[in-house]
């Protein structure tokens, strides 16, 4: 069986001459339908710039990326937009500050010309935990966590089978984290999607995924399973270092 | 020995349209020269309390306060010119986001030296040395490059720790830390932490460590106070912090995931109405 | 239903239909503008203009046009028959100024309805597409930046013939530029966010972009911007018209009206300066107005 998403060698460079930044260098990695794949490492590692070069929102300069054995297209078409969706970091800057939650749900139901739209609206707030009632509010009227389920329910609602997800919780609050991580997971099973969850912290990878590659300066440091994650069987410098200083602050 | 900055009763509200909001509600420790840790989720008050202490509150909120007093001298009246003379020499408080806490059409350098030579006549020549050495001292590599800069030249972690090494030149003798190591990096929180933790031993000064994660935290305090709703909900040294008797302290650390966890639900927080009472 | 209950209805977190959550956003704006007395002030100006241009026929005791007997009702002071005096055509200048104000209107509102979708078009493509469109667009409005306002739209009415119409598009071709120039700002801050970039994953073209998602947010500091510019083109047409170059006599335009009255300006005051007063003061409301808009609907201030 061949994997979903087959990413080789991929290169995204930012600008040219001395401007030029590497941000990602030949990251290879591969992920199995059904499987949530973790992408760990610090802030500059390009993890984030990986997922968006994926979906067409950072330019690939370097190598390929198949999804479902077939190449992409550049400019991506219609129908990768129904098959791969991103939830992104900051819930309070991903959701326009002016629309309606509904009118933030049926915009893409418009451009993709489906024809039921009000009942997938409603079931795909009921999937994420928000009832009807929050159908017409605005997103100043919601909480970091209530517009972080609302940003899922955006993704959710092409009903694709990859989801993208850029720190999804690192904006919110431990008990709200917990919460999303939990819907996450669930909608996961139920729906048979596929993950790449980015984070820069192992402890949501570890509890999220059972495979996850560490990034540092935009090259793929090692390449780890959850059961060698535990077993601290890193082999790399740096992932030891990650580990040591998820652990918190020790006096010296 | 009396403790450096006893706090007995603090309130803080603001207005709204729906009569006062109070943010803070009655409030009560004391810190000796030691690392205390505020803990709380966001909307819990952890940093109106360390903005009211150092009277940094917003022109429309009210604080009052049973007693709020620093070295002996009473907070709650201290006229402008006894703010002055006690913010920055001998009370300091690091921010959130580096950026907006530097100014940032002055050079580091300048901002540094500047901060030096409030506390009293220093010349010149001596206040740069002073300045440089101070940057040393935060782990920065290449002080003379550093002192040189725009705060939009450093990167997150360099301009935070050039921001402690503005608040700290005036060696304070109580410094208050609100999310300092939220916005870096694991590895480089560390550092940070190790120059935090390093002046509280060397020069005996009182910290106050605000901070929504409770790991670090407890790994890094000896003592800490878990806000909810703008109340202390429970008080308690960090190495107790896993026989915590508060159903909230309990609940926040059991929501966070572990490394050596499983992948089953993680537990989520129920909140009491009762916990407001 | 009685008022309390509208209040808590426009006022629900939880709005049952498209239009609740829309009226209840606009009641939400209206009752903080409402708040802002110097801004009420200068909405009641706006307002009692647009009543009087509405209403002129009713309000104004005599003819703008045709004037009394020249003999005996000519540049009479201000009393209880001629509220503000007459000019040297023994014309009643208060029924003069209540007709002006049509005029005085029809040219903000065309200029506001010319200028503002111009300079919003421009600036919005400028500064989502960015690249070579940005500078083609951007040196254009340079260029119409370059000139002195008042000297094109004399050059523009010098070419197509004096008149209020020509004045109109004169002062709309040079007021443009500002909106561009504001319109791009606004946009390049906004296209980098994650909610655009979210809406284009959503597979949406570009023109869906730049209307639904990218004008919504400028339109606001637009209106505002307009708004406060009001003023300034009110003293346009004005100075066009005392030029006699907008507005042609006799035609009851208000700049053209300070230019009659100037040569009597010593002996007659009331002739050049009633309508002073009135550019004067719905200049000022329109500033009041604008700088209320810009507390209320500024997209910075809202958390």
């Amino acid at each position: 069986m061949t994997a979903l998403i087959e990413v080789r060698d991929l290169a995204v460079t930012f600008g040219s001459g001395r401007q030029q930044v590497r941000a990602v260098r030949g990251v290879s990695f591969d992920v199995e339908q059904g499987e949530s794949f973790g992408l760990v490492g610090e802030s500059g590692s390009g993890k984030s710039t990986v997922l968006r070069a994926i979906c067409g929102l950072a330019p690939m300069t370097g190598g390929t990326v198949h999804i479902g054995g077939k190449p992409l297209k550049t400019p991506r078409d219609p129908a990768f937009y129904q098959q791969v969706q991103m939830v992104f970091q900051d819930p309070y800057g991903s959701i326009h500050p002016r629309h309606t939650i509904d009118r933030v749900l049926s915009e893409p139901l418009a451009i993709h010309g489906f024809k039921d739209a009000e009942t997938r609206i409603e079931r795909a707030l009921e999937d994420v935990g928000l009832g009807r009632g929050f159908r017409f509010r605005y997103p100043h009227q919601l909480s970091g966590g209530q517009r972080q389920r609302v940003a899922i329910a955006r993704a959710l609602i092409l009903e694709p089978q990859i989801l993208l997800l850029d720190e999804p919780t690192s904006a919110l609050d431990a008990s709200i984290q917990a919460e999303v991580l939990n819907l996450l997971d669930a909608l996961r099973v139920d729906k048979g999607l596929t993950y790449v969850l980015v984070s820069h912290d192992l402890a949501v990878v570890s509890h999220m995924c059972r495979r996850l590659l560490v990034m540092q300066h935009g090259q793929a440091v090692e390449e780890l399973t959850r059961d060698a994650l535990q077993a601290r069987a890193a082999t790399k410098d740096y992932t030891r270092q990650l580990l040591v200083a998820s652990e918190g602050f020790k006096a010296p | 020995m009396t403790d450096m900055l006893q706090v007995k009763g603090l309130n803080v509200a603001f207005p709204s349209r729906d009569g006062p909001v109070r943010v803070v509600r009655d409030v009560s420790f004391t810190l000796g020269r030691e690392r205390l840790g505020i803990v709380g989720e966001s909307g819990s008050g952890k940093s109106q309390t360390g903005r009211a202490i150092l009277g940094l509150t917003p022109a429309s909120g009210t604080v009052t306060a049973d007693r709020l007093t620093f070295d002996g001298i009473d907070l709650r009246k201290a006229s402008a010119r006894t703010w002055r003379s006690l913010r920055g020499p001998r009370m300091s408080m690091i921010m959130q986001d580096p950026k907006y806490s530097l100014n940032p059409v002055m050079t580091i350098g300048r901002q540094i030296v500047e901060a030096y030579r409030r506390r009293g006549n220093a010349a010149r020549g001596d206040a740069r040395s002073k300045a440089i050495a101070m940057l040393e001292a935060v782990q920065i590599r290449d002080p003379e490059r550093v002192f040189r800069a725009y705060p939009h030249e450093l990167s997150g972690g360099m301009g935070q720790r050039a921001m402690i090494a503005m608040m700290l030149i005036a060696e304070p003798d109580l410094l208050i830390a609100d999310e300092v190591t939220s916005a870096l990096d694991v590895t480089v929180q560390l550092d940070v932490l190790k120059i935090l933790d390093d002046l509280v031993r060397d020069r005996g000064m009182g910290l106050i460590f605000i901070s929504h994660d409770l790991r670090l935290v407890s790994s890094f305090c000896d003592r800490v106070l878990v806000m909810y709703a703008g109340r202390v909900v429970e008080q308690i040294a960090a190495r107790d912090l896993k026989n915590a008797q508060h159903p909230y302290t309990q609940g926040l650390l059991n929501c966070l995931p572990q490394i050596d966890g499983d992948s089953a639900p993680l537990p989520t927080l129920t909140r009491d109405p009762a916990w407001l009472a | 239903m009685s008022d309390v209950t509208t209040r808590d209805w426009l006022l629900s977190d939880r709005p049952a239909s498209r239009r609740q959550a829309r009226l209840g956003q606009a009641y939400r704006t209206w009752s903080q503008l409402r708040r802002n007395k110097l801004a009420m002030v200068g909405l009641s100006i706006v307002v009692v203009l647009i009543l009087m241009a509405i209403f002129a026929d009713v309000i104004a005791p005599y003819d703008p046009i045709v004037g009394g007997d020249l003999r005996t009702e000519r540049l009479l002071p201000p009393s209880w028959t001629h509220l503000m005096g007459t000019d040297d055509q023994a014309r009643d200048i208060f029924s003069r100024i209540v007709h002006g104000s049509r005029l005085t209107l029809m040219v903000v509102a065309l200029v506001a309805v010319i200028a503002t979708p111009i300079g919003l078009a421009v600036g919005t493509t400028a500064g989502y597409f960015g690249g070579w469109v940005d500078v083609v667009l951007m040196r254009i409005t340079d260029i119409f930046l370059a000139f002195p306002r008042l000297i094109l739209a004399l050059a523009f009415v010098a070419a197509l013939g004096p008149g209020i119409e020509n004045a109109i598009i004169a002062i709309a071709i040079t007021s443009w530029p500002p909106y561009a120039r504001l319109a791009r700002a606004e946009t390049m801050q906004i296209r980098d966010a994650d909610y655009i970039a979210a809406i284009r994953l959503q597979g949406a073209g570009s023109a869906r972009i730049i209307w639904g998602h990218v004008v919504p947010l400028c339109l606001s500091s637009v209106i505002v911007r307009v708004t406060l510019d009001m003023a300034g083109i009110i003293l346009t047409a004005a100075g066009l018209g005392f030029l006699g170059l907008g507005a042609q006599p006799p035609q009851p335009e208000w700049g053209a009206m300070i230019a009659g009255g100037r040569r009597f300006m010593i002996d007659f005051w009331w002739v050049a300066t009633m309508p002073g007063i009135a550019i004067f003061v719905v200049s000022l409301g329109f500033n009041l107005l604008g700088d209320g808009l810009r507390d209320v609907l500024d997209p910075k201030g809202e958390t």
